[in-house]
């Protein structure tokens, strides 16, 4: 047990013996260190103000991201070095080449969005050496800037590129960094709070078990790219809190032959460039996830346990036919928080732990641990599209994902047709898959598909879409479907990378 | 020393108006060290305040109670309207509609109740959630539907502009045909929120500091509402995080309320809403209904438009007048109606009071004027560019607006020819139909729309600025004036005037704080008019301790006054060359004052309103834009493939910054005619409060293609700073081609026979929600 929370600022070691288990990262910053470059301008993880960079050892390497403070809770920077806009002049005062690049590309007006941008920048600087136009603008998918239109920032994007890393500190300082890291960490459980609220760490899957029976109440948290709403908007007081991040393990990627097991903490990062291994479709999906920040801080289980009846994921997973692994103490486990001794599992399919508008089958002190991906049969026809108002760091007014296997007849033997935000849940359209099952995957059966949907559904009207929209465009995506699996997606998208293999 | 300050001369040896400066604090916005209000070093005994805000859209306020508020740990007071001094009223237009605080009427979902303050931030938010309040419910009226059903309040006296008889005219055309066209608010999503801080000092003096376009009116209601002179309160702001007319009126909110809690505590007060509650309680682009009947003839030429420019004001008055208006001045846009009628109809709802919006209704107005071409183009089976042209002002009695003043400086024509042949528009029109005819879901557009925009207040008595400007004796500068920094640029413009005009370098030149303290009586920086305007008064003050210095020089040297001039880094005395710090040293010593005032009002304009006659601009801001788009024709999704732009600045005072003015005003013109989609629901509830729901584009959103380019000779016909030109809001109405081009694409389902009448803004879903009425038309001719 370790009751401190440990991680670098800089260069500096913080240790925290008590403070608010859901600070937030950005508050703890601007108030409690007067850091004033990191802006707050939504406190909801959607504008990307408050982006700051996070060093973590990921299997012993140091991986640096961009996420948003203000979403994050403060002890889950444990064991890692946080990076603000400040840190980013030389010591001899001179600007970075990230930021000289966004002055001499006249990447600022107002200013206020900039720090953000230039963390945004900053991290996908350091990651990745000339990066495709794509890959800029998906990095920088969660920034919103109201001022310049962004065409000077992306040119300041491509502009940083030319600077020498060689000479840069932040490249020289990683192995000092990366040693330091790996001193801070540990297989204690941290358990901290601020006298009222109780926050608790694990880093096996024994003490999270033993945690999570003595307090089936307990909010769990991973990425808190939700999680943080419930804080920063909702004002909810949440004690006690697990933070699920540094449970050995859990952010495990296999391939296990015909499947793919996710770890339950994986990333929407590694889980993109998992499944984009399985379809094309799938890393387009991804890499339309949230913002850059989000897809580095959220997770897959974050994302399934949360329940959303939209969650972009689910769809495409269970239309594959996806099985959750849920993880828990054997007959309850001690009462008294200790590890469990033995670990209990079930699994069921994806599609099955979604019981209600935000309800799902998850048993108290259970976990989701892993979710099992099989591969789509070699045979097999499979589709995802999101629509959205936006195209990124939007969410779905409809998402439909859909697996067809045909027969030796040339005929549907099996339709997997799943679709969020047609319902409180994600649902498989049942009455649209008997349509086409039997069929010959043609117009005619496309439309009956289309048809029966109504049957399916009864969509909502919200800001995002109305009913009519929702139930028109949910039938139109079958037919996209059937033109992409003849045409190929040219035909028929006219953003992303799908559109973009065609054009060009 | 004496090194130092040679080399910051030379700095000066290249003309600094016209160059292409980063903008002042680039280097300081990069560096996370630009000090926004949130950011100032906390005064000691800093208390927080929270809003407290209703719960319903409409009806009364029968009982508030405020004990668990009161109770809350670290709760400090609470302040309802009757703990207000002076007066319970914020109307920017006296007309006593806006109380800080609702009283007994509720007339929109969130509106202001009370305010807590308390020791944190945190504290004072928890806190004020926990009243009560109970209310008298009545129904909403949400839209401009619903106001008309129930009778069309307005908030303000309508305008009408009138020219010829319309309605004889309407008689006697060829042809004619009537529409309706709905066009969407916009929220203006500065990434700073709204924010004040005030700190109280002696004798019932407040220091406020507010992220506001109109230092001026916050002083006048923060002294309004303490009940203080307006010498008691001084208004301060280095920078805004944006404005966009959003910090037009509606900070005025809350720093009033800063500096009630900081009265009524002895203690400063800071009052930074949440992101969430400041979408919900401030005011928006108004959106608009134009009922439309247009008068024309089978050569696509217009005689005649009678138009109703309806729009959603909110709860009160706010700034829907001038507003209101400003759409009527840009119904016609670059073009001549022989007769015309155009009336408003600002009606009143129970949503957020409507405001300032980049543009000010000229967008609205200018959206419905290519509406009125559009339809004119698919009723006659021309090409909308050649309506374009035919329609445009020009020619024999072809010059007048609808409201009388005469178009002097008419380019558009030229524009939209030089813009057509570099962007190749002809061969790529004909390229996208052949594409069209070959492709069975996705459809692509084009379309070519010019923009001119009114410069001036149309509230005569706003086009005055003042600045004050401070030499010192080591010849550097402190410059200050009425203008506020939101990112605009227009400190730095203003320094390049004053740099250029002591011929020293721009590093000699210092940006002041916009206060109240030293530049009194300002207008807000609006309307486009803050480099006109306070570049101009900036220039005078210079000229003012010019003046003084050359008489000095003359009579210390014994030259001629025609002798003297100041170039880069030096002051040529005769045959002289001398140093302007050393000039100015001299000067000191022999008594000379080095700080002037300076003042400029806008020549010519005048505006009788109620005969709607006069001539209420200087001057016009041009461009046109070219946009090409792809449509996914199933779901309604679609990209901006390329924009081609070529924009009027006159002379530009620094090319870097008004290219920023114009993409980013470009891309936010197209975000409202595009993604951004403000809902409420049927209990006058606003759906889209933050980020997640309320979408401006991204990155990925910005035309795949973007050239822009700056109009070249083309000097301000009227002796504005250097012959520059406003640069604000023009930009963002090229984005009207946005709209046309996914029109255009829409219309090849029906084979350009029907107009697509695509409403704004066009999400995907009014887009396939076109494509279906089209091809229904289609259908049904076939």
């Amino acid at each position: 047990m370790r009751e401190t929370v440990r991680f670098l600022l800089g260069d500096e070691l913080v240790e925290i013996g008590a403070c608010d288990p859901t600070r937030t990262l950005l508050d703890w910053l601007r108030i409690d260190r007067r850091r004033m470059g990191t802006k707050e301008g939504c406190a909801e993880g959607d504008c990307g103000a408050c982006t700051v960079v996070v060093g973590r050892l990921d299997d012993g390497a140091l991986r640096y991201e961009a996420i948003n403070a203000c979403i994050r809770f403060l002890p889950t920077l444990d064991g890692c070095q946080v990076l603000t806009v400040e840190h980013l002049r030389g010591p001899d005062g001179k600007l970075h080449p990230v930021q000289q690049a966004m002055v001499d590309c006249h990447g600022s007006q107002c200013g206020f969005c900039t720090p953000g941008f230039v963390m945004s920048l900053f991290a996908l600087w350091l990651n990745e050496r000339a990066p495709s136009l794509q890959r800029v603008e998906d990095a920088l998918a969660g920034n919103l800037c109201r001022c310049t239109g962004y065409e000077p920032i992306i040119a300041a994007a491509r502009l940083m590129d030319e600077a020498d890393r060689g000479q840069d500190r932040f490249v020289a300082a990683m192995p000092a960094v990366a040693a330091r890291l790996a001193a801070l960490a540990d297989l204690e459980t941290v358990a901290f709070g601020d006298g009222t609220k109780r926050y608790y760490a694990p880093a096996t899957l024994e003490a999270l078990a033993g945690l999570t029976s003595a307090h089936p109440e307990a909010t769990l948290v991973a990425g808190a790219t939700d999680v943080g709403l419930w804080v920063t908007k909702a004002m909810r007081r949440l004690d006690p809190v697990i933070h699920l991040g540094r449970v050995a393990g859990l952010q495990a990627i296999a391939d296990e032959g015909a499947q793919l097991r996710l770890g339950a903490m994986a990333n929407h990062v590694a889980v993109r460039r998992a499944l984009a291994a399985l379809s094309p479709q799938l890393d387009e999906l991804m890499r339309r996830f949230g913002g850059e920040q989000v897809r580095n801080a959220g997770t897959i289980g974050g994302n399934i346990a949360n329940g959303s009846p939209i969650g972009d994921l689910p769809p495409a997973l269970i239309a594959l036919g996806a099985r959750l692994v849920l993880a828990g103490a054997e007959r309850g486990g001690p009462a008294d928080g200790a590890p469990a001794a033995t670990i209990a599992r079930r699994e069921i399919p994806l599609e099955a732990f979604f019981l209600d508008y935000r309800k799902q089958d998850r048993r108290p002190g259970e976990v989701v641990e892993a979710v099992l991906v099989p591969k789509p049969p070699a045979d097999a026809l499979f589709h995802v599209s999101k629509i959205s108002k936006r195209f990124d760091e939007d969410i779905s007014a409809v998402c439909g994902a859909f697996l067809l296997r045909i027969g030796p007849d040339g005929r549907v033997a099996e339709a997997r047709l799943a679709y969020g935000g047609m319902a409180a849940i994600p649902k498989r359209a049942a009455a649209a898959e008997a349509a086409l099952t039997g069929r010959a995957f043609d117009e005619e059966a496309v439309a009956a598909a289309a048809a029966a949907l109504e049957r399916d559904f009864t969509p909502l009207s919200d800001m995002r879409a109305s009913a009519a929209y929702r139930l028109s465009v949910a039938g139109n995506l079958l037919r996209r479907f059937l033109i992409e699996s003849r045409h190929g997606a040219a035909a028929t998208r006219v953003a992303g990378p799908l559109a973009e293999e065609a054009h060009g | 020393m004496a090194d130092a300050r040679k080399r910051l001369d030379t700095a000066a040896s290249r003309p600094i108006v016209g160059a292409p400066l980063a903008h002042d604090s680039a280097a300081k916005h990069v560096a996370g060290e630009a000090i926004y209000i949130d950011d100032i070093a906390e005064p000691a005994g800093l208390a927080h305040a929270c809003l407290g805000l209703s719960t319903i859209a409409h009806g009364r306020l029968l009982a508030l109670d405020l004990a668990a508020v009161a109770a809350a740990p670290g709760v400090l007071a609470v302040l309802t309207a009757a703990d207000i001094p002076g007066v319970n009223d914020i109307s920017s237009t006296h007309r006593h509609d806006e109380p800080v605080f609702a009283t007994e009427a509720i007339l929109h979902h969130r509106q202001p109740l009370f305010a807590v303050l308390a020791e944190t931030r945190e504290q004072a938010r928890q806190a004020a959630a926990l009243a009560k309040a109970e209310y008298e419910e009545a129904p909403p009226l949400v839209d401009i539907a619903a106001a008309r059903a129930a009778g069309g309040e307005i908030v303000t006296d309508p305008l009408v502009l009138q020219r010829g008889d319309v309605e004889a005219a309407l008689a006697a055309s060829p042809r004619r045909l009537s529409g309706a066209m709905t066009i969407g608010g916009q929220e203006h999503f500065y990434l700073e929120s709204q924010i004040a801080l005030a700190v109280p000092g002696e004798d019932g003096d407040m220091l406020v500091h507010s992220s506001t376009q109109h230092p001026s009116e916050v002083q006048h209601m923060v002294a309004a509402v303490l009940g203080v002179g307006a010498h008691a309160v001084t208004v301060e702001v280095r920078r805004m995080g944006g404005g966009f007319g959003g910090k037009e009126t509606q900070a005025n909110l809350f720093a009033c309320v800063a500096a009630l809690g900081a009265r009524r505590l002895g203690r400063p007060v800071k009052l930074r809403p949440d992101r969430d509650d400041d979408m919900a309680i401030t005011g928006k682009r108004h959106d608009f209904v134009v009922d439309y009947e247009i008068g024309f003839d089978a050569e696509g030429r217009i005689h005649a438009v009678d138009a109703v420019y309806a729009a959603r004001c909110g709860w009160n008055a706010d700034l829907s007048g001038p507003v209101t208006d400003r759409a009527l001045f840009h119904m016609d846009n670059c073009y001549f109606y022989p007769a015309v009628r155009g009336r408003s109809q600002p009606l009143r709802t129970h949503t957020v009071s409507n405001t300032a919006f980049r543009g000010f209704g000229g967008p609205q107005g200018m959206v419905g004027a290519e509406r009125f071409i559009e339809e004119v183009a698919y009723a006659t089976g021309l090409d909308p560019l050649e309506v374009r042209r035919r329609n445009l002002y020009g020619g024999a009695g072809r010059a007048l607006t609808p409201y009388h003043q005469p178009v002097e400086d008419m380019i558009a024509g030229a524009v939209i020819d030089r813009l057509a042949s570099r962007c190749d528009y002809a061969a790529r029109q004909e390229a996208i139909r052949a594409f069209n005819r070959d492709s069975k879901v996705i459809r692509r557009g084009i379309a070519l729309t010019p923009v001119k925009f009114g410069i001036s207040f149309t509230a005569t008595w706003y086009n005055q600025a003042g600045a004050l400007v401070h030499v010192y004796t080591d010849g550097t500068v402190a410059l200050n004036h009425g203008g506020t920094e939101m990112g605009q640029g227009l400190y730095q413009k203003v320094a390049q005037v004053v740099a250029q005009a002591f011929g020293i370098g721009l590093d000699r030149v210092r940006n002041t704080a916009t206060t109240t303290g030293k530049v009194p009586n300002t207008s807000a920086t609006a309307a486009s008019s803050g480099s006109d305007l306070n570049g101009m008064a900036a220039l005078d003050a210079c000229e003012t301790i010019k003046a003084r210095l050359v008489a000095f020089a003359a009579r210390h040297w014994q030259e001629e006054p025609e002798a003297i001039a100041f170039r880069n880094g030096h002051v040529q005395v005769g045959a002289r060359e001398i140093g302007f710090a050393e000039l100015v040293k001299a000067a000191y010593m022999a008594r000379i004052p080095l700080s002037a005032t300076g003042f400029y009002a806008t020549p010519k304009i005048h505006w009788d309103r109620k005969a709607g006659r006069g001539h209420p601009f200087y001057y016009f801001a041009y461009g046109a834009a070219a946009s090409e788009v792809a449509v996914d024709t199933l779901t309604g999704e679609y990209r901006v493939e390329r924009v081609d732009i070529l924009h009027d600045c006159g002379t530009s005072l620094n090319p870097a910054i008004d290219k920023g003015q114009i993409e980013g005003g470009f891309v936010q013109g197209m975000g409202w005619l595009t993604t951004e989609e403000l809902v409420w629901d049927e209990k006058g509830r606003l759906r889209t409060h933050s980020p997640s729901t309320y979408k401006i584009p991204v990155a990925s959103d910005r035309p795949r293609i973007f050239n822009v380019a700056l109009l070249e000779d083309a000097p301000n016909r009227e002796p504005t700073i250097h012959r520059s030109k406003a640069v604000g809001e023009p930009p963002l109405m090229l984005a009207i081609s946005v709209l046309h081009a996914l029109s255009d694409a829409v219309a090849s389902v029906g084979d350009h026979r029907f107009c697509p009448r695509l409403d704004a803004p066009a999400t995907p879903e009014r887009v396939l929600a076109a494509v279906e009425r089209v091809r229904v038309l289609a259908e049904g001719s076939a």
